[in-house]
């Protein structure tokens, strides 16, 4: 049998631009070549800045996980110049980073995942009657009414009679790939609405505290909003009421919308639990400290490495064992392309060597990519909520293991089922739920901080740049939505001289490395993987979007020497 | 990100048959009319006119391409703060084509701007948010393999007005910081020959995204603008002279070291570095994330996203104002008073004939704008501001 060659790109439905090319033989794949074709340089420009502005600019490497390199950079500059930051700032940076988690895993199931499991127009063919009694049998969820359901559907059938399906045009319906009863397709798309105005709402909580989102504000050596109970423009108790609220509002549509409709759309998909696993190792640098951020044995979700899927053992992480590699990307590296740099060596010369604009095809091109291959001991890793929950679970974390177990049980499936596209999709739920309870605990410890008398937001100590050595550097953890992130920082005499950041999706979108080694979204790509229909390829977005690919986040430069970047060849 | 509505507008409906399709009231539909003209800065005169033309409207087209970007400004629009109305635009402008949550991929969603663009040619409306990479051939983006000057030049031929949503839209934001490593530029440096309006921010507030888009369709044309393309409805007005902390400003009252006493009482963060004085943005009026609060509300600094070259001439973010490069005022703001500090560079300039807010009012109830007929065709922008403004490139 021949080969057939497919390229997708765009890739839609995720943040970003990202080109998936693949081989399709005897309805699998046979070959994949994950692309990033988007290069904007921040770290360049990071070069002979004020440390304290770093979180600013790096924030804006992304606008949908809008809080984690902010953080992520606090704690590099406040690891380099030995910071620590009040008890309060800590819990006020997890209530942040705690919903971030929580919006973006639901905006990400319900708005972008969704579409690739449920058919839209099989929801015309729902009795709105049978919906309301599926939909009560899994969920005590007040709106799951037949009145609502019938009307959602009213709504559609008046517009897919028009012909005009809007940005559901060209989709793959009708496609076999999908599985679901029609009842449950129209409960998934009545609530993809209802997930809109709740997003919305719950990420206020950014607001109350950073001002705005996206891109709400932090500060180095703590948080900028003061607290104080008895003036208008502090946190007081009609703010901190507000906050209450809005976490109550957002576990209660987790547990009652997000996760029971997760686990009966997941039940008709349970062949994709032996699809798409891809490659074997798992690593989490652990997030949501409990206590300062470098007493790492103090994370709500814990650190560590899972390697050839043994869950017995959990290896510890260093980041000194980082290393990126440009064998097959756009850059090159004065000791040549076969060497691989821990981030303080890291350097980056951008080297375009695909071929000229408009492309047809990049995998005949053995560069074809500007995302790095970064490895772990020189092993290619899977990052993000499978990778927690796997560690997590490993470990012994007992919620973790509680609901991981009941989720299996439900499935009928064993852990194994875990190292696949399905597993990925369910443990962005389970850490979801985790959360969105978790976020009460570190509410309420914050409450009887303020009860106490304790409202310190900042460390002012090592604000002044008069007060730092003349040289410093510092490493930045932080586990995102998407999975591990580092930001490395080195300053001399007041500024920026080397900054570096190692993300989520350059970890899981990476090419190929030197020995061949595919990234997390290759290997995935390859591992069992359906492809019925070629010119329709539903399967590959399922896999790819069970990843949540966040390819702003992936796109990584720094010149070591500070200059521009030098010529590109077009071949 | 923008989300497919089920019940979209479809071509032959009215906006007025389209809502009721999808059970909104005649008296939520008002309400928004009122809220609408005065975000645009009009008496309650105009909400009968907002209210017709909108009632009579015919779906546009619109096209919504996303460059080189962090999606943030998606982000900021999906969080407008009437939610009816707000997915309502949402709806409107996702409807053709937006790559970043269309069910299709690959050549299925490419073939899907190309039949929207084809379809409507010389009458879409065009959104943009990223900036456009110009160095080395436009490789440092590309979207199916072609750059994302080509893409945006295709794009633009066939559209009536350009909207730009954003910092980088408007004029590179972070990645045309020194040194510009992309070469990143914004819109306004590719499109020369449509008009163009500048949703100046980083993000932008969604609601004036929303409003700009919804005065388009309203009045058949741009809203008025200011020497950077920005709305004057929305970027009239400097940021210090709406502060609620102004008071503390004037009366010397300020945070010298975050969380101190001072912070403690919600006073003035000018000495640790607020840009309130030096930028033009609605922030203190419409808030953010349905009102909920604001960046100085929060109490941190602003840090002068609304305008040309931030990264840049407002950094250090927590230097005082007079200490920024960029600036080279010579006298402390503090003791010159407010409205002369801002003459200082090219960007802000134009502004300074109408710093007050009463002065504001005055020029939006000159602007007040005549209702087009059906079927008009679009004309050039309003405002004096582009033909002689300021260029960013």
């Amino acid at each position: 049998m021949s080969k057939t060659r497919v390229v997708v790109d765009p890739i839609t439905r995720i943040e970003g631009h990202l080109r998936i090319e693949a081989q399709a033989e005897n309805g699998r794949i046979a070959n994949a070549w994950a692309t990033s074709t988007q290069f904007r340089g921040i770290e360049i420009i990071m070069q002979g800045r004020d440390p304290r502005d770093a979180w600013a600019f790096t924030q804006r490497i992304c606008g949908v996980c809008t809080v984690v390199h902010a953080v992520a950079s606090c704690r590099a500059v406040e690891d380099a110049l030995d910071i620590t930051i009040p008890p309060n700032a800590n819990l006020i940076r997890n209530l942040i980073h705690g919903m971030q988690f929580v919006q973006d895993h639901v905006i990400h199931f319900y708005h972008l995942h969704a579409l690739d499991w449920v058919d839209v127009v099989s929801a015309l063919k729902a009795d709105p009657a049978a919906t309301s009694a599926l939909a009560r049998k899994i969920s005590p969820w007040p709106n799951n009414s037949e009145t609502l359901f019938r009307e959602v559907q009213d709504r559609l059938k008046k517009f897919v009679g028009s012909g005009q399906l809007g940005i559901f045009t060209n989709g793959y319906w009708g496609h076999p790939a999908y599985k679901l009863p029609p009842e449950a397709n129209l409960l998934a798309v009545s609530h993809y609405l209802e997930a809109l105005d709740w997003q919305r709402d719950v990420i206020r909580l950014h607001t109350v505290f950073g001002g705005k989102n996206p891109h709400p504000n932090f500060l180095v050596g703590g948080m900028a909003s003061a607290i104080n109970l008895d003036d208008t423009a502090t946190i007081n108790a009609e703010r901190l009421t507000d906050i209450r609220d809005m976490i109550t509002r957002a576990q209660r549509f987790v547990e009652e919308v997000y996760w029971p409709d997760l686990l009966a759309i997941a039940s008709f998909y349970k062949e994709w639990a032996s699809i798409g696993g891809g490659v074997r190792n798992y690593l989490a640098v652990g997030e949501f400290p409990e206590g300062d951020v470098r007493e790492t044995e103090r994370l709500y979700l814990p650190r560590g490495i899972v390697l050839d899927r043994d869950l017995t053992r959990v290896w510890p992480y260093d980041h000194e064992l980082v290393k990126e590699y440009i064998t097959s990307s756009w850059y090159e590296y004065s000791a040549g392309d076969a060497e691989g740099l821990h981030p303080w060596q890291g350097e980056t010369k951008a080297k375009y060597a695909g071929p000229p604009t408009p492309w047809e095809y990049l995998q005949d091109s053995p560069k074809y990519s500007w995302m790095k291959s970064p490895r772990y001991d020189g092993k290619p890793m899977e990052v993000g909520p499978l990778a927690r929950m796997l560690v997590g679970f490993a470990a012994g974390h007992e919620d973790i293991r509680a609901i991981v177990k009941q989720v299996l049980d439900r499935l009928e499936v064993g852990p194994a089922a875990l190292f696949s596209t399905l597993g990925r999709t369910a443990a962005r739920g389970i850490e979801t739920v985790l959360l969105a309870r978790r976020m009460n605990t570190w509410y309420d410890r914050l409450v009887e901080r303020i009860k106490s008398g304790d409202t310190q937001t900042f460390a002012g100590a090592k604000w002044e740049p008069s007060s730092w050595p003349a040289k410093a550097q510092g490493y930045g953890y932080l586990d995102a939505p998407r999975g591990a992130l580092g930001h490395w920082v080195q300053i001399e005499n007041g500024k920026i001289s080397r900054y570096q950041c190692v993300v989520p999706s350059t970890w899981n979108c990476s090419p190929r490395d030197g020995q061949g080694q595919m990234g997390p979204y290759e290997a995935a790509l390859v591992d069992n993987h359906p492809l019925v229909n070629p010119e329709q390829p539903l399967e590959i977005l399922r896999t790819i979007h069970s990843f949540d690919p966040c390819m702003a986040c992936g796109v990584h430069v720094l010149d070591a020497a500070g200059n521009r970047i030098t010529e590109v060849t077009v071949q | 990100m923008l989300l497919p509505h089920p019940v979209p507008w479809t071509d032959n409906e009215t906006l007025r048959e389209h809502l009721e399709a999808r059970g909104v009231s005649r008296r939520d539909f008002l309400q928004f009319c009122t809220g609408l003209a005065a975000v645009l800065g009009l008496d309650s005169l105009a909400v009968p006119r907002i209210a017709r033309a909108l009632e009579t409207l015919k779906r546009p087209s619109v096209v919504w391409i996303q460059l080189q970007e962090c999606t943030g400004c998606v982000e900021s629009v999906l969080r407008t703060a009437d939610p009816t109305i707000g997915n309502l635009v949402l709806d409107l402008v996702s409807l053709d084509y937006s790559h970043t949550l269309m069910a299709a991929a690959g050549t299925a969603a490419e073939r899907a701007l190309h039949d929207a663009m084809t379809a409507n040619a010389g009458k879409y409306l065009l959104v943009v948010t990223g900036s456009v990479p110009l160095a080395e051939g436009g490789i440092y983006t590309t979207i199916g393999g072609r750059t994302a000057k080509t893409i945006l030049e295709e794009a633009a031929a066939g559209a009536a007005a350009v909207v730009a949503i954003g910092a980088c839209a408007h004029w590179g934001s972070v990645q045309a910081a020194r040194p510009n490593p992309t070469g990143a530029v914004g819109v306004s440096s590719i499109v020369k020959d449509r008009p163009v309006v500048n949703i100046a921010g980083c993000p932008p507030i969604g609601d004036v995204v929303t409003a700009t888009i919804v005065h388009f369709l309203t009045f058949g044309r741009l809203p008025a603008l200011d020497a950077e393309g920005r709305p004057m409805f929305a970027y009239g007005a400097r940021i210090h002279d709406q502060c609620p902390r102004r008071a503390n400003f004037d009366a010397g009252q300020y945070v010298e070291v975050f969380d101190d006493e001072a912070a403690r009482k919600g006073w003035c963060l000018y000495h640790v570095g607020c840009k309130g004085p030096g930028t033009f943005s609605p922030c203190p009026i419409f808030q953010w994330n349905t009102r909920t609060s604001w960046p100085i509300g929060a109490g941190h600094p602003c840090i002068g996203c609304t305008e040309p070259k931030f990264w840049d001439t407002m950094s250090p973010f927590y230097d005082r104002l007079p200490d920024v490069g960029g600036f080279g005022v010579e006298q402390r703001l503090d003791l010159l008073g407010a409205a002369l500090a801002i003459g200082a560079t090219a960007g802000v300039a134009a502004h300074a004939v109408a710093t007050g807010v009463h002065q504001v009012r005055a020029r939006r109830a000159a602007a007040a704008l005549p209702v087009l007929g059906e079927g008009s065709a679009v004309p050039p922008p309003t405002g004096g501001g582009r033909e002689g403004g300021a260029s960013h490139e």
